[in-house]
């Protein structure tokens, strides 16, 4: 199973094995990672699932389409590569993906 | 706006026809039927507290209802969760822009606020004052929150009786609005009169519509006072007025939108609060179970907050307008027909929450309520409601063991506003 990395915003990591097909969102919950609200419960339309995707992973995990860039953009504290991690799928493509969990969800 | 401005509206024509109030005669909800003349949107069901045994009836039968006649003339009822979501998220096909509630606004006396519009205009609006009661900002204003939540309830009576709402709940609120605000302290309950009027419906605070809106209008008066005071200051303050006064999207607005944007502020920040906080010390009281848990384990004030606004849902409904005609559950929502989204019984929806009708604050699933709406116009001050209820029950647990709840709750007469005018409670001596 591919293996995720999320860092708190104190810097301390959580390594965690997610499943194929899974929401990135989903594996943090289920693996009890700090900081992820998802109050929505994955339908894009809460946006208190941000997490930071790390320089070298952006172009393995793309760009936000037009609606979760729509949500993204109520942040005032997005960043360039802010996703929403419901909206992206694990793969065996992604083992070894670190993202930043920011301080605060909004 | 630093001229000076006319506050009279343009055309003072004849006061609008206005619903006459209602008092509720109890009925079988079993026997009504769902046809076109009924509908949810009746004040006095909701002031009598009898509303979620309908709501209970339309999602078994009637998940999407249209009302052809009423007070608020024709409009469809949503109430089941998933269906609210997905009206909710899809603002391309539900329009904001007509009105939020489901009372349509007049036309010489609509303001324009950000709530009530669409992309993108919606967004630029609100880029520039969300900040203020974003999490961070937040965080540097806990302390005081915490002292003057503690102030508010070390002057309260002991050993008698009196009203949660005025002495807690709306002076915890106020106090808070008049904080971001950076409003002048000693006038701060005029605020909390402004939000009371604003929602009010006429012939309770107020006599009729042209008494209403001549108080928005001191409001607004009032407000551009401030704005004057801050905008040229070299400094922008921190906040929201000069927030406003200073944001490229928000600074040449005219006079209405500004009042559209305050009374925004000022009811959203206030109402929803405040019958929060009268819903948890009346919930806690109707399960003592609930109650002896959360002091046994204050570390479940976040989750009971999230169950007590979703078990309150301070705003029972927003409002949407179909741009285009729309198929759902078998019927053909037509284009500039009103959508109800009524989040009271979503947040009932048994389909989303188990035993939806029990408070339970340590529900696993409490924070997925639909109380603050989801997408584009998912609450703003959603962050900043939480951390005051968080705060006030951290503060009442240091302080009492037990807050009585010790006469009937007395309810507001409205189908938007769901909230408290009266929670008679007692202190221990
Ligand atoms: C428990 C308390 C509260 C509840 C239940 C609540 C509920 C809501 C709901 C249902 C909406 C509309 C969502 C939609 O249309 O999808 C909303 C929007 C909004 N609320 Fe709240 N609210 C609360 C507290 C606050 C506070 C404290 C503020 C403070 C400033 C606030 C400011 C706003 C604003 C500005 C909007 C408009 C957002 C937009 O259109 O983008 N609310 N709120
Ligand atoms: S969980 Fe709500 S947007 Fe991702």
């Amino acid at each position: 199973m591919p293996r995720i990395i999320f860092i708190e915003h104190d810097g301390t990591e959580h390594e965690i094995e997610a499943q194929s097909g899974l929401s990135l969102m989903n594996a943090a919950v289920d693996n009890l990672v700090p900081g992820i609200d998802a109050d929505c419960g994955g339908e894009c339309s809460c946006a208190t699932c941000h997490v930071v995707v790390r320089d070298a992973w952006m172009a393995k995990v793309g760009k936000p389409n037009d609606r979760e860039e729509s949500m993204l953009d109520l942040n005032p504290e997005r960043q360039d590569n802010s996703r929403l991690s419901c909206q992206v799928a694990v793969s065996d493509e992604l083992d070894g993906l670190t993202v930043d969990v920011p301080e605060f969800q909004m | 706006m630093s001229e000076a401005i006319d506050t009279t509206p343009q055309e003072a024509s004849s006061t609008p026809a206005m619903p006459p109030i209602r008092t509720y005669q109890p009925e079988d909800v079993a026997k009504v039927a769902l046809d076109a003349h009924f509908g949810p949107a009746r004040p006095e069901i909701f002031q009598a507290d009898a509303i979620l045994p309908y709501f209970a009836r339309m999602r078994e039968e009637a998940p999407l209802h249209y009302t052809a006649d009423s007070d608020f003339g024709a409009y469809w009822s949503v109430t089941r969760y998933e269906d609210i979501m997905a009206i909710d998220t899809d603002h391309e096909t539900f329009s904001s822009e007509g009105g939020i509630t489901v009372g349509t606004p007049d036309d010489d006396f609509r303001l324009p606020m950000f709530i009530a519009m669409d992309p993108p205009r919606h967004d630029e609006q609100r880029k520039v004052v969300s900040p203020v009661v974003g999490p961070r900002n937040l965080a540097a204003m806990e302390s005081t929150i915490r002292e003057r939540a503690g102030d508010i309830l070390d002057s309260l009576p002991r050993g008698e009786t009196f009203n949660w709402v005025d002495l807690v709940s709306i002076e915890q609120t106020t106090q808070m609005l008049a904080t971001l605000f950076d409003f002048p302290w000693e006038d701060r309950s005029k605020l909390t009169r402004w939000s009371d009027v604003a929602t009010a419906a006429p012939g309770t605070l107020v006599a009729n519509e042209e008494e209403r809106r001549a108080e928005l209008l001191e409001c607004l008066e009032y407000f551009v006072g401030l704005w004057n005071e801050r905008v040229n200051l070299p400094e922008p303050g921190n906040d929201l007025i000069s927030m406003l006064a200073h944001g490229e999207a928000t600074k040449n607005m005219e006079p209405m939108e500004y009042l559209g944007n305050l009374i925004l502020l000022i009811v959203g920040g206030n109402d929803t609060t405040r019958n929060t906080i009268s819903a948890s010390v009346l919930a806690l009281n109707e399960n003592p179970d609930q109650f002896a848990k959360l002091r046994a384990n204050p570390g479940l004030i976040p989750n009971m907050v999230s169950e007590t606004i979703r078990w309150q849902t301070p705003l029972a409904h927003m409002r949407r307008t179909a741009n285009r005609d729309v198929e759902m559950h078998g019927q053909t929502i037509k284009k500039g027909d009103k959508v109800v989204m009524w989040y009271v019984s979503g947040n009932r929806d048994p389909e989303q929450f188990e035993n939806p009708n029990a408070y339970l604050i340590d529900r696993p699933n409490a924070r997925q309520h639909m109380a603050f709406g989801f997408g584009l116009h998912r609450c703003m001050g959603n962050r900043l409601a939480e951390l005051q209820l968080k705060v006030v029950w951290e503060e009442i647990l240091k302080r009492f063991d037990k807050i009585e709840v010790v006469g009937e709750a007395e309810r507001s007469y409205s189908s938007f506003v769901r909230g408290y005018t009266n929670l008679p409670v007692r202190l221990p001596a």
